[in-house]
């Protein structure tokens, strides 16, 4: 039944479906609202789980760690800052292998302090070892709550939703939230092998040495390679018995006979829609393509979706400072292994909440029609005299 | 119970890597002999993991998880409430150093306390941080050498007091902390036991010399520690819901020469002005604890009652007797 509902009602009635046993929650805007409404559900007594009210990140992240590896399913949330004060324990979770799933309200990282949303923060995580997936709609958001712990469960491996923080978590949308019985028919019970257990005692986080420490970093290497397949199965099963799609990987719109394509990643999604279309009425062959999984790195499906294009321009709101945009260098690196020569353009923008206005997304795919540059640009730089162009070199 | 010792659970069994001597590795063995294998241990990053733990081997004959440094208490959390969640009443230990405990620890040790998690937190208190290679931590004693508090021209070592632990964690009132020592095992035995038949949050210092960072004889680990206790520098004390419910009373008390001279980091203190100086300073810090306790008074009469009043119910709270659970 669709309803009206906030991004992070829909996404705590998501995760309740999910019926995790453990919910540890430290407060950070633009993720508090996720976490209240699990508290409510807990105190009317409509979610059976133990509420842990933590006294930092650090500390959420580490109960949610402890309770898996007890064998529960366990939920948190977290954003920016709050993200970036898990780094330590997100790490081990990827390490000790456990399916740990958790949404991050994507939000700017200071300084400047700033509450609104990019993707600078889960970015920053990328080499933690956790499965990111990016959304578009708060639909996309509830969908890929209740895929996670499948795919989590499955690979033995902790996973990120990426949603926007407030183009999201504070937006209502019409939105499906499955029934407690489809949720229960697509999502076993959780059985972890490694369980704390007097019964059959197991060491958990043992020390290990040079001889072995690479064959077990190879190892997590090898399980987030062949998560790949797992997110496609668990996407294709979603759709047989929910009806609704995402691609599995990447999603992608208009890409047929597309020569200019933009790249990019989260509800910037629905704006970049409307330009194609409009640029497509206009006679322009452009189309879109969504990284809807960030980690596994999907390299393969990214070629093959993009092997007949001319020009491709990424648009992201993150990058590695005084590199390149984060995703146009892997989607570059991803090309030229294949041996597709296409040239790949880097653009930044909707730092910090600043608007990707259809406006400003339409000069992105003109710039890329024109001279391709090999250094990112800033989409929408405004601390500038007013006569410079809105796409600015750096 | 182990095959080759009816009266041993080798919770912790042989084979492990601490050095000879080891105050922790004595101490850990006795903790988890008294509370046996049906328990989940959460151990901090520290000596403790580091030996037991070499590479695909373990020492540990019941369930043991290690994350990071800071977060033992947290991971206990978490392992507490999946527990919880299923009406499973198997006890959490947590295991840390005084680095894990005093220092990068407290934060997560405080939240866990003030949530009142059902979890016995077992500090190995060795006064420095020993894993690393002896280095100045919280826990350390004033005028302690270790290597990021040398003694030099400038300097008679450690420049700051040994931090309170056992008063910041009585202002948690909790149900129940205490002190013990290697020394006294009945007494860590009758603590251990104690704090195994409460609900809610527990806490236990043990302090464990290190031969190695205390640069004393691997042989002298008992008597090390018996002194620390007999000169009034580390009294053992039990406390219930913030109060101090019992002490160890002394015989007599020693000076904390006799102390000081079985240990190399306290041996710069010797044969200076200076030195004699924080001899002196030392002396009278032993003193104010021994007045503070009553280390020396026979007949102190501890108000348990007054303690046992402050018990929390609910959900959430804890009482004194494990039997009865929580509503």
């Amino acid at each position: 039944m669709r309803q009206q509902l906030e991004g992070s009602r829909a996404v705590a009635e998501a995760v309740q479906r999910c019926r995790p046993q453990v919910v540890a929650a430290y407060p950070i805007t633009p993720q508090t609202h996720i976490i209240e409404h699990l508290a409510q559900m807990v105190a009317d007594g409509e979610l059976a789980s133990e509420f842990v009210s933590v006294e930092s990140e650090f500390a959420a992240a580490s109960v949610v760690l402890g309770a898996v590896a007890t064998g529960s399913r366990a939920f948190t949330a977290s954003a920016s800052q709050g993200l970036l004060l898990m780094t330590e324990v997100l790490f081990n979770i990827a390490g000790l292998r456990l399916p740990v799933v958790m949404v991050c309200a994507n939000r700017a990282v200071g300084a400047p302090i700033n509450i609104f949303s990019d993707h600078q923060d889960s970015m920053a995580l990328r080499d933690a070892g956790w499965i990111q997936l990016y959304v578009e709609s708060n639909q996309e958001a509830v969908d890929t709550v209740i895929q996670a712990y499948r795919i989590a469960e499955t690979c033995e491996l902790p996973v990120m939703i990426c949603m926007d923080g407030f183009f999201l978590t504070h937006t209502f949308e019409p939105v499906d939230v499955p029934e407690q019985e489809a949720v229960d028919a697509f999502l076993p019970d959780f059985h972890f092998a490694r369980t704390l257990d007097p019964a059959q005692p197991m060491t958990l986080g043992g020390g290990s040495e040079p001889d072995n420490y690479q064959e077990y970093r190879h190892a997590q290497h090898q399980a987030m390679v062949s998560a790949a397949d797992e997110i496609d199965n668990i996407n294709t099963e979603f759709t047989q018995s929910f009806g609704r799609d995402y691609g599995g990987l990447i999603d992608h719109y208009q890409l047929e006979e597309a020569e200019v394509v933009l790249v990019t990643l989260g509800s910037v999604m629905g704006a970049v829609k409307d330009v194609v279309d409009s640029l497509r009425g206009q006679g322009q062959s452009v189309g879109a393509l969504r990284l809807r999984c960030f980690r596994p790195f999907p390299a393969t499906h990214l070629v093959a979706a993009l092997r007949n294009t001319r020009r491709i321009v990424v648009l992201e709101k993150a990058f590695s400072v005084g590199a390149d945009g984060i995703v146009a260098t892997e989607l570059r690196a991803a090309l030229h292994n294949a041996g597709v020569a296409i040239p790949v353009e880097s653009f930044i923008g909707g730092l910090g909440g600043r608007d990707l206005t259809l406006s400003l997304i339409e000069e992105v795919f003109r710039a890329a029609s024109a001279e391709p540059s090999a250094n990112c640009r800033f989409a929408g730089l405004n601390s500038l005299p007013d006569d410079i162009p809105i796409i600015e070199e750096t | 119970m182990d095959s080759r010792d009816p009266f041993r659970h080798n919770v912790l069994t042989s084979g492990h890597r601490a050095c000879s001597g080891c105050g922790e590795a004595m101490a850990a063995r006795m903790v988890t002999d008294i509370i046996g294998p049906d328990a989940i241990y959460i151990n901090a990053t520290g000596c403790l993991q580091v030996f037991t733990t070499h590479n695909q081997q373990s020492s540990w004959q019941a369930p043991w998880i290690h994350s990071v440094f800071a977060n033992a208490a947290a991971v206990a959390s978490g392992v507490e409430a999946a527990l919880r969640a299923r009406g499973d009443d198997t006890p959490v230990i947590v295991q840390a150093g005084d680095g894990g405990t005093f220092d990068i620890g407290l934060q997560c040790l405080s939240g866990m306390i003030e949530r009142g998690h059902d979890v016995l937190f077992v500090c190995y208190d060795n006064e420095a941080y020993m894993n690393t290679g002896v280095q100045r931590s919280s826990s350390t004693p004033h005028a302690v050498r270790t290597t990021t508090s040398p003694p030099g021209r400038l300097s008679e070592g450690k420049h700051h007091l040994k931090k309170d632990m056992i008063s910041i964690i009585a202002a948690h009132q909790m149900p129940y902390a205490a002190t013990a020592t290697v020394a006294y095992f009945p007494d860590l035995k009758a603590k251990v036991e104690k704090a195994m038949s409460i609900k809610g949050p527990r806490f236990l210092q043990v302090l464990s010399p290190c031969p190695l960072g205390w640069d004393h004889d691997a042989a002298q680990t008992i008597q090390v520690s018996r002194l620390a206790v007999e000169t009034g520098l580390f009294p053992l004390l039990e406390l219930e819901h913030g109060a101090v419910t019992g002490v160890m009373h002394l015989a007599q008390q020693r000076p904390v020469e006799d102390y000081f001279r079985l240990q190399g980091r306290f041996k710069h203190l010797f044969g200076s002005k200076g030195g004699i100086a924080e001899i002196r300073h030392l002396q009278a810090l032993a003193d104010a604890r021994i007045q503070r306790y009553g280390l020396l008074d026979t007949t102190t009469d501890w108000n348990t009652d007054t303690a046992s009043q402050v018990q929390r119910h609910g959900r959430g709270g804890y009482s004194l007797d494990r039997q009865e659970d929580s509503q």
